[in-house]
């Protein structure tokens, strides 16, 4: 017997139990759609993540204090107030850091705002006017603060979109002063609304003039975070070597295992969030699969149903001349047939539930999630199913195969 | 005349638990090359068995059998096959047509199995459906057929093959007198015209009646191998 008519006979075996053939496929089918919708959505959470993070300027590297924690004992060097002035002078010394194109000290704190009646809960970000080009933020209205005002700690401040909303409601708040922590700010300049997607958002931040930050309203001398920039982006490497060198010189620490500081770039980021996404993708992945194994228990079990119920028609096609070997294929084809067509409408189905949420998030939330067609989800789904087909299949094929001629034809 | 079957001391018997059932406690015959046979005996007498073993569709647990002159206990599960394939054709008292399955394609299934080239395939299906007198149905499913037109179907089924020997399990043991009849005059038509060898098994005489030779068995033995004197034809049927 040929292939080709080994596989009209299969194809022809579940044409004539089409109800049955769909029932025993629905759980192949629902395993790889849910395979087909983690994968896709994964990597558009991928895509989405990465794309903001390298938006942030890939030559930007941060220096955070404390060294990560080598163990649960070692959380405590998590927080630490390692970063003060004089790595700043320490960094901007360009014998110690050739490539450094822009730094900028900040610190981060948490207040309440006022202005008149109202109150708004706000997240006080003190930074330099280099906080404009670092982030790409652009003011809707005023202006950032120079140079000047964070030399001579001026009490002034840049607010987000939903600090304006919750304060001013529809009054122009240039020019105007807001109380932060007990002390008046000058109102210089106004974001825009940034975007529900967005991985930084300045919404409901206030930003402040990093020296004003540490004197008057924070009141801590260390920095929460060192923003660098390297000069290229081929220098982003060699650059953070560079701040590691300087600043353990500065600490006087000469065991790199004991640094209290972490340097970190934004491909260090961009790797750790596509680990972590990656991670999560394959864990939901592996919980998928359960149903795709649930499925393929399902067509054994249907499969041994129908070589029970066809043992007349196994019987008769020995007796015409089928060898054991035809049967097998027969049986096992229709299994592998079964399931491919699963994975098949599985991954159709898939396709088309990632591309509607694709849309929905893209409208819904206001990000820009790109729709991702998982290739290699695609050729994993089909392949393990067909997979599934050929183990699934091949006992009750084998067990197809066994049967003596005149065993299946007195069957009643 | 040549003999196609040659059988020695055949014996079959089953093994079902702890005790041993025997089926046919050896029984010794030969036919001939265009032979028109019939095996008669009430039920549990080892006449099935013998077609069984007859048609290569079980194994004796002893004795000798020589089949188309070949030795068949030195052949192989897919030699077997082949031989049935090729040589042996097969009707049986239920049909056994695939459901929801055009008649034609019905014919067509021993030729799946057959090595024939499959441009022949087609041609031979229609030949057999027509010579069988139902081209009227070649693209109707069981279904819609009668009993008698099912037989006919299964009777085209065994042919398309073109095989030495036919095989027929109590072929009228479910049809009316009426569809019995005319599936009798079809076998009989082909022992005569096509020179096939038939063997067949039946409980009722008059089906039996239209072989040439009947042998009896009982108790897995043969009680008694005649010629039959009074053959009887279809076509005497219908005269009468």
């Amino acid at each position: 017997m040929t292939y080709r008519h080994i596989f009209q006979t299969a194809l022809r075996g579940l044409a004539t139990n089409r109800s049955r053939s769909f029932l025993t496929i629905l759980g192949i089918v629902i395993g790889i759609t849910a395979i087909m919708l983690v994968v896709s959505l994964g990597a558009g959470a991928q895509d989405l993540i990465l794309g903001q993070v390298q938006g942030l300027g890939t030559n930007t590297i941060a220096v955070i204090p404390g060294r990560e924690p080598t163990g649960p004992s070692d959380v405590t060097a998590l927080f630490s107030d390692s970063l003060k002035e004089k790595d700043l002078v320490a960094l901007r010394n360009k014998a110690n850091v050739p490539y450094l194109k822009n730094i900028m000290p900040t610190l981060f704190g948490a207040g309440s705002s006022s202005y008149g009646s109202n109150t708004y809960q706000v997240t006080i970000f003190g930074a330099t006017e280099l906080i404009a080009e670092i982030f790409d933020l652009h003011t809707s209205s005023g202006q950032f603060f120079e140079n000047s005002d964070v030399l001579s700690r001026s009490n002034v401040a840049v607010i987000g979109s939903k600090v304006v909303e919750h304060l001013f409601e529809n009054d122009n708040p240039i020019g105007q002063n807001i109380k932060v922590k007990g002390r008046n700010l000058r109102v210089v300049g106004v974001l825009p609304p940034s975007g529900g997607g967005s991985l930084f958002n300045f919404d409901s931040m206030i930003i402040i003039p990093y020296t004003t930050a540490q004197y008057y309203i924070l009141g801590q001398k260390y920095f929460s975070r060192i923003i660098m920039q390297s000069t290229t982006d081929a220098k982003v490497a060699v650059t953070a070597e560079d701040i590691k060198l300087a600043l353990r010189d500065s600490h006087g620490i000469t065991d790199p295992s004991k640094d209290d500081f972490t340097v970190q770039t934004q491909q260090d980021l961009a790797n750790r969030l596509g680990t972590i996404t990656s991670a999560l993708t394959w864990f939901l992945v592996a919980v998928a699969s359960i149903a795709l194994f649930v499925g393929g228990v399902g067509i054994m079990n249907i499969m041994l149903v129908a070589v029970t119920e066809r043992t007349r028609e196994i019987g008769l096609r020995k007796a015409l001349g089928a060898t054991d070997r035809d049967i097998l294929s027969q049986f096992l084809l229709e299994s592998v047939l079964l399931t491919a067509i699963g994975g098949i409408i599985g991954i159709i189905l898939g396709t088309l539930l990632a591309f509607g949420i694709s849309i929905g998030l893209s409208k819904g939330l206001g990000v820009n999630w790109q729709f991702v067609f998982p290739w290699m989800g695609a050729a994993l789904g089909f392949g393990v199913s067909a997979f599934i087909g050929l183990v699934f299949g091949g006992y009750p094929a084998s067990q197809a195969s066994k049967k003596s001629p005149i065993e299946a034809l007195r069957y009643e | 005349m040549t003999n196609i079957i040659e059988v020695k001391n055949l014996k079959k018997s089953y093994h079902d638990g702890k005790t041993d059932t025997v089926a046919l406690a050896g029984v010794t015959f030969d036919v001939r090359k265009g032979e028109f046979m019939a095996i008669m005996g009430p039920s549990g007498s080892g006449k099935s068995t013998l077609l069984h073993l007859l048609g290569l569709l079980d194994e004796p647990t002893s004795g000798h059998y020589r089949f188309n002159g070949k030795d068949i206990s030195a052949y192989s599960r897919d030699e077997l096959a082949d031989i049935r394939n090729r040589e042996i054709g097969f009707v049986f008292q239920a049909f056994n047509l695939l459901p929801r399955t055009p008649v034609v394609e019905n014919v067509k299934l021993p030729l799946y199995y057959s090595g024939l080239p499959e441009a022949e395939w087609h041609a031979r299906a229609e030949k057999a459906v027509n010579d069988v007198g139902l081209g009227h149905r070649m693209y109707h499913e069981p279904a819609e057929l009668s009993g008698g037109e099912k037989q006919r179907v299964a009777i085209a089924r065994a042919l398309v093959t073109d095989p030495d020997i036919i095989f027929a399990d109590e072929p009228t043991g479910n049809l009316d007198s009426k569809s019995g009849k005319n599936v009798m005059s079809i076998i009989q038509h082909l022992n005569e015209e096509h020179g096939k060898t038939i063997v067949l098994i039946t409980h009722e005489t008059s089906t039996a009646e239209h072989s040439e030779r009947i042998i009896r068995l009982i108790d897995g033995r043969i009680e008694s191998d005649e010629k039959v004197k009074h053959r009887l034809s279809a076509e005497d049927e219908f005269v009468k």
